[in-house]
Order: C-alpha cells, then sequence, then structure tokens
C-alpha cells in the first residue's frame, strides 16, 4: 500500500494482470532466453515509464503536448553524446544525466510558460511545431548529434555483454553486464513509475486532477493553475529524460527514429489511449500491449498478407502488409475513444464492480 | 491596441492595418540584407506563391477551429489525399500534359483539381460526421480522434498507392520562367498566386457579402446567439468543413505539382506550417490567415537563402515574436 501510495489497482483482474506483467519483465532473462525478448522486455519497461510521465499530462491535467518526444530524445542524446565524446566511463553517465535532466526540464518550463501567456488552445499545436522544429535542429547539428545517423557509444566496462558477473551456475545461467543493464533499466523505470504514483497521489494530484475537471473553479479556489501545469509540465518532461536515458543506454546508441520521430509520439498516445487515461497503471498495460502487438503482430500480419495474395484477393495483401500495422492501431485507437475512453484500465476497474471506479461514459 | 488606425474616418469600424503592413514591412527589410534586386524579386515571388498554397491549405482550418472550436489534427490527411486522387488524373493524361499548349494542359490539370477537391470534400463529410459528431465540446477526444483518423487515412495510402514516391511533373506550359529583364520568376508560382488570390477574394467575398457569409461570421464570434436566432449552426458546420477539406485538397494537388511529387507523408511538415499559420493568424480570421501564410513564407523563403539550416526554427521564433506582440494572433476574432 505504502509503495502505490494509496492507490491499488482496485479491480482483481487487473492486479494478477499487472503481476503477470511484472513477474514475466523480472523473470525474462531467465525466462525467454536470446536477444529479442530481452530488447521487447527492455522496451516495455522504458515506455512504461516514459507513457507514464505523459499521462501525467495527458490524463491528470488533460493537456495535450506533442513535445514529449523531445524531452525523450533530450534525455537520449544527452547520455549519447557524453558517452561518445568522453569515452565509456562512468563520469561521462553521470554528465549525460547531470546535463540532460535539468535542460529537458528547463524546456518544459519555457514552452509551459510560453503557451500559458497564450490562449490554452493553442498549447497542442505550440508543442507540435517545438517539437518539429527540434527534430530539425537534432539532424542538422550533425557535428553534435550525428545527423540521421545519430550517435552510437560504448558503455562503461561494467555494463557491456562481455562483462561476467555470474559465470554459468548450476541452471545454466551466465549474468553479464546485458542483463545487469537490463535490471538497471527495470529498476529504474519501476521507480520512476512509483514516483509518478506518489505525484498523482498527493494533493498536488488532486489539484492537477481539478484543473483537467474545471480550471475555472480550480482557479476560484484559490489554486495557481499555471505554477501547476507548468510544474507537472516539468515533472513529466524529467520522467520523459530519464527513460529517454535509459533508452540510450539499453541501445547504446541515440537517433532521430528511436528517440525524436513523430511516430514514437504517436505511439505514446496510442499506448496511454489504450492503457486508460489518468491511471497510470494504463501505461504498463497499454505499453505491454502495444510493444508486443509492435513486434509480434506484424509478424502475424506478414503470415495473413500472404495467405491473401496466394489466394489473389484484391488490396487485402496491401492491407495486411506488415508495414501497415499501424493502421489497424489507427483503427483500434478510434474505436477505443469512441466505446471504451477510459481504456483497458477504467473498463476493467468497471467489470470488477468496484464502486470506486469512475469516470465511465 | 494599435493607433495606426487612427486616421480613418470615425463611422466606420476601425480597420487594424498593422498586421497588413507587417509583410510589406518583413520585405522591404529584407532588400538590403539579401543584396541584389533581383535575386530579392525572386524570392518575393517564391513566398508569395508558397503562401498561397499554405493559405489555401490553412483557410478551411482556421474556419473549422473559430466556428466550431474544433481541433483537427488530421488536416493534414485532406492534402494527401488530395494530391494522391490528383495522380488518377494526371497519370492516364501524361501525355496531354506534355503537349505544348497551355490549353490542353489546363483541361488536365483542371478536371484533376476538382476531382481533388471533390474526393476531399466527401471525406470532409465523412470526417465530421463519424470522427468530430461524436466529440464535439472535447477538446482532447478531439484532438485524439483526428490524430487517430490522420494515421488511418495516412496508411490507407500507403496501403492502396504503395510506400513510393509518385511523379508528378509539371506540364510543359507551366515550366520554365517569365523573364524580366535578369529577374526569373517561375511560370508556375505565377499560376499558384492567381489561384491563391482567388480562393482569398472568393472566400472574403462570400464572408463579407452574403448571408451565409454573415451566419459563419456571426458564428465564429459567438456560437450560442447564433444558435439561440434559430439557425442550424452544426449544418452551417458542416458545410464550411467540407469547403475547408476541400479547399486542402486543392492545396494538395497545387503542392505536389510545386515539389513535382507525391508522398503520403507529405503533409507531416506541411501540418506544423498551417498550424503555426492559423495560430499566428489569430484562431477564425481568414485575413489573418492570408497574412499568416505569407509571412511564414517569406520567412521561409528569405530565411533559407539567409540561414538555409534555421528555416524550420525560424517559424517557431516568428511564431513566438508575433504571440508575444498579440497573444491571440494577428487578428483576435473569436469570443475565446
Amino acid at each position: 500500500m505504502m509503495i502505490l501510495s494509496g492507490d491499488p489497482p482496485r479491480s482483481r483482474v487487473l492486479t494478477l494482470v499487472l503481476v503477470l506483467i511484472i513477474l514475466a519483465l523480472v523473470a525474462t532473462p531467465f525466462l525467454f532466453p536470446g536477444a529479442k525478448a530481452l530488447n521487447v522486455a527492455a522496451k516495455i519497461c522504458v515506455f512504461a515509464a516514459l507513457v507514464a510521465s505523459y499521462d501525467l499530462l495527458l490524463g491528470y491535467t488533460g493537456s495535450v503536448s506533442f513535445a514529449h518526444t523531445m524531452f525523450y530524445g533530450i534525455g537520449s542524446y544527452a547520455i549519447a553524446i557524453a558517452l561518445y565524446g568522453m569515452g565509456p566511463n562512468w563520469g561521462a553517465v553521470a554528465t549525460g544525466i547531470v546535463v540532460g535532466l535539468p535542460l529537458a526540464a528547463l524546456l518544459a518550463l519555457a514552452i509551459g510558460l510560453f503557451s500559458l501567456r497564450v490562449a490554452a488552445i493553442f498549447f497542442a499545436m505550440i508543442t507540435l511545431a517545438v517539437a518539429s522544429a527540434f527534430q530539425v535542429l537534432a539532424s542538422q547539428l550533425s557535428w553534435l548529434t550525428g545527423g540521421e545517423d545519430g550517435r552510437s557509444f560504448q558503455l562503461p566496462e561494467l555494463l557491456r555483454p562481455g562483462t561476467v558477473l555470474i559465470s554459468k551456475n548450476l541452471i545454466g545461467l551466465e549474468v553479464n553486464g546485458r542483463i545487469l543493464t537490463y535490471y538497471l533499466v527495470f529498476t529504474v523505470s519501476a521507480l520512476m513509475i512509483l514516483a509518478l504514483l506518489r505525484v498523482v497521489n498527493s494533493p498536488f494530484g488532486r489539484v492537477l486532477q481539478a484543473i483537467r475537471e474545471n480550471r475555472f473553479r480550480a482557479e476560484a479556489l484559490g489554486f495557481r493553475t499555471v505554477f501547476h501545469l507548468t510544474y507537472a509540465n516539468c515533472l513529466a518532461a524529467l520522467v520523459a529524460a530519464g527513460a529517454g536515458i535509459l533508452n540510450a543506454l539499453w541501445l547504446r546508441y541515440a537517433g532521430p527514429d528511436t528517440s525524436l520521430s513523430f511516430s514514437i509520439m504517436l505511439d505514446i498516445l496510442l499506448m496511454v489511449v489504450i492503457g486508460g487515461m489518468g491511471t497510470i497503471y494504463g501505461a504498463i498495460i497499454g505499453a505491454t500491449i502495444f510493444i508486443l502487438a509492435q513486434n509480434y503482430l506484424q509478424w502475424l500480419m506478414g503470415v495473413a498478407s500472404k495467405a491473401a495474395s496466394e489466394a489473389g484477393l484484391p488490396l487485402l495483401p496491401g492491407l495486411l502488409h506488415p508495414d501497415r500495422w499501424l493502421l489497424w492501431l489507427g483503427l483500434l485507437f478510434i474505436a477505443s475513444v469512441y466505446f471504451f475512453p477510459t481504456g483497458v484500465v477504467g473498463r476493467l476497474r468497471n467489470a470488477g464492480g468496484d464502486k470506486s471506479a469512475g469516470g465511465s461514459h | 491596441m494599435t493607433e495606426l488606425a487612427a486616421t480613418d474616418p470615425l463611422p466606420k469600424p476601425k480597420r487594424d492595418i498593422a498586421p497588413i503592413l507587417l509583410p510589406v514591412a518583413v520585405a522591404l527589410v529584407m532588400i538590403p540584407l539579401i543584396g541584389s534586386p533581383s535575386t530579392w524579386l525572386t524570392l518575393t515571388a517564391a513566398s508569395l506563391a508558397m503562401g498561397m498554397m499554405i493559405f489555401i491549405m490553412a483557410s478551411g482550418l482556421t474556419l473549422v477551429f473559430g466556428l466550431m472550436d474544433v481541433l483537427n489534427f488530421g488536416h493534414g490527411a485532406f492534402i494527401a489525399v488530395g494530391a494522391y486522387v490528383a495522380t488518377l488524373v494526371l497519370a492516364p493524361f501524361a501525355a496531354s500534359l506534355q503537349a505544348d499548349s497551355l490549353w490542353i494542359n489546363l483541361a488536365v490539370l483542371a478536371p484533376a483539381a476538382l476531382l481533388s477537391m471533390a474526393v476531399s470534400g466527401a471525406l470532409g463529410l465523412i470526417v465530421e460526421r463519424v470522427l468530430i459528431l461524436p466529440v464535439y465540446g472535447q477538446h482532447l477526444k478531439q484532438i485524439l480522434m483526428t490524430t487517430g483518423g490522420l494515421i488511418v487515412a495516412e496508411q490507407t495510402l500507403y496501403a492502396v498507392w504503395g510506400p513510393q514516391i509518385i511523379p508528378t511533373p509539371l506540364p510543359t506550359s507551366l515550366r520554365g520562367s517569365f523573364i524580366l529583364g535578369d529577374v526569373a520568376i517561375a511560370k508556375y508560382r505565377v499560376l499558384a498566386t492567381l489561384i491563391g488570390l482567388a480562393v482569398f477574394i472568393a472566400i472574403q467575398l462570400v464572408l463579407n457579402r452574403t448571408k451565409l457569409g454573415l451566419l459563419i461570421r456571426a458564428g465564429v464570434e459567438n456560437r450560442e446567439m447564433v444558435e439561440a436566432l434559430g439557425y442550424r449552426i452544426r449544418r452551417l458546420f458542416l458545410g464550411v468543413f467540407m469547403t475547408g477539406s476541400a479547399l486542402a485538397g486543392l492545396g494538395g494537388v497545387m503542392w505536389a505539382l510545386y515539389r513535382e511529387q507525391v508522398h503520403a507523408s507529405m503533409s507531416d511538415d506541411l501540418t506544423v506550417l498551417i498550424f503555426i499559420v492559423v495560430i499566428i493568424g489569430g484562431l477564425g480570421s481568414i485575413g489573418g490567415c492570408f497574412i499568416g501564410a505569407i509571412l511564414v513564407a517569406m520567412i521561409a523563403n528569405y530565411g533559407g537563402f539567409l540561414v538555409p539550416k534555421l528555416a524550420l526554427v525560424s517559424n517557431i521564433l516568428l511564431m513566438v515574436a508575433i504571440l508575444m506582440w498579440r497573444p491571440r494572433g494577428l487578428y483576435a476574432v473569436t469570443s475565446r
């Protein structure tokens, strides 16, 4: 209870699913051998934290930001540039963190203050414009960021795959630097999600929800809404940059496609909505569903597409082509906004008949 | 408020001319910076043409925002759809486009543009009924719905036409430039500017000289009041939405010919530009949208010439500067 900040999943099925996901993530290095499974698991961890931080904005304050990948990218690039420039040592990792996090927070502060000065309706559009400008900037400043190629770098000795920490023991498992990195990613992501749970269940989080429901009334109650919204923006940016750092550490690479592209922004949006806005837990569910689909649904679609083209059906092979999986997710996205705007988590909470579950339509 | 209009005769409402002077001032300031007058003229003509195309695409969006308070993030889909539909006509008649006669070329281009507008407009009807109608008054859901619609539209284009870039070469008679002294102005840019001006004048006439326009302007200013007077504003809005979509389709065709290629993600960068235009123009203001489009195009062209690396960032700076000056855009027409 303490660790969940007094905000349990409030549904038996949901609790079970969450426990299963977390256990599976913990045990991935031992249960599913192979690089792909570990990659998928690490990506789920990173995105769960990233999506949870976006949920703080979208679900709890009700403001749509399209600049979230920018902060994610700042984290990624900060660590990548530091490790690339200073060589693989812990000092570089620390530098990347010390530079990246404040930079993200400052930029969030600037955007927040600027777009709160103008009409609130502009927020989504301004963030979109700033994010795309940042993306162009990142690919133009190639002396710093490596341009379209991005930056590959080496990790400190301890985190490299070659470093064997525990050699093969009775169960035939080897714990190396790669697995240690995975647990680092897992632990930090989990800590960030727990911290976000703490934030949204604090009095501060309640004020954010009040602002979401009725900004005018919240202001009339005497809350400084500008302060609260900007603060939430900065917190979300910090966690996003943190997720970016983890992502870069895991991939040993930072580039426009993996950390800045607009399609990642859409992915995050999809994950929040599918999982359930304003729940934080939805981020874990959404990220898991989405990334599993991204990695395994495409394979399924490839099979279906081949079958359709062999059967000589028109158009269907094109629609089922693995590259078109986003089409189906887009449809799913619209359908979920339509039919269950509270996402998987909201659905499960309502199905459980729990009276405390709210916000259904 | 500005005091520049103080010399106007009193009975008329004050005309706010500072925004109109802004692009003129920008253009004049650029003369010494660019140096060569002929380059400046070419760049100015290019800015006007680009600005007109952006205006055509953005005009529908600003009215949709202004009239119904609907945030449509899927506007770019109409642009891409318009461009793709035009290739349906342009590709089979490629031979006629190669003919060196303006009339034969136009006889192909005009139906292509009309078909694009019809299809985009029809798509607008579907989008408004299916995606926007259920979420009136809920900004968050509007953004989510229309973003989803954009993904679906873009992916469907990929699925139907494939991921490759489709070339759309300019017709023979529109290639090349008019040469005036040592100034070269591309023929297509002249045509684009003329079409843009025609659209602008047509919209202004409809808005200012017809009853329909009166209702639209009244709706932008105060929706409830128009409804209270017994007009079905939803139907009016549907009409505006379809017209805006059709115009986006036209803009898509023009942009495809300008770039001489069509790609399903072509609307991504344009969407950002259009948003900037709509924001700096002021939601719901056609005049502001027109000036904003020219300003954005000027920054893109002059900036691209002077400091090529900062083309997109300079648009953000422009937006910041204008919003610092007027936080609700050049012309604030809505009551929101």
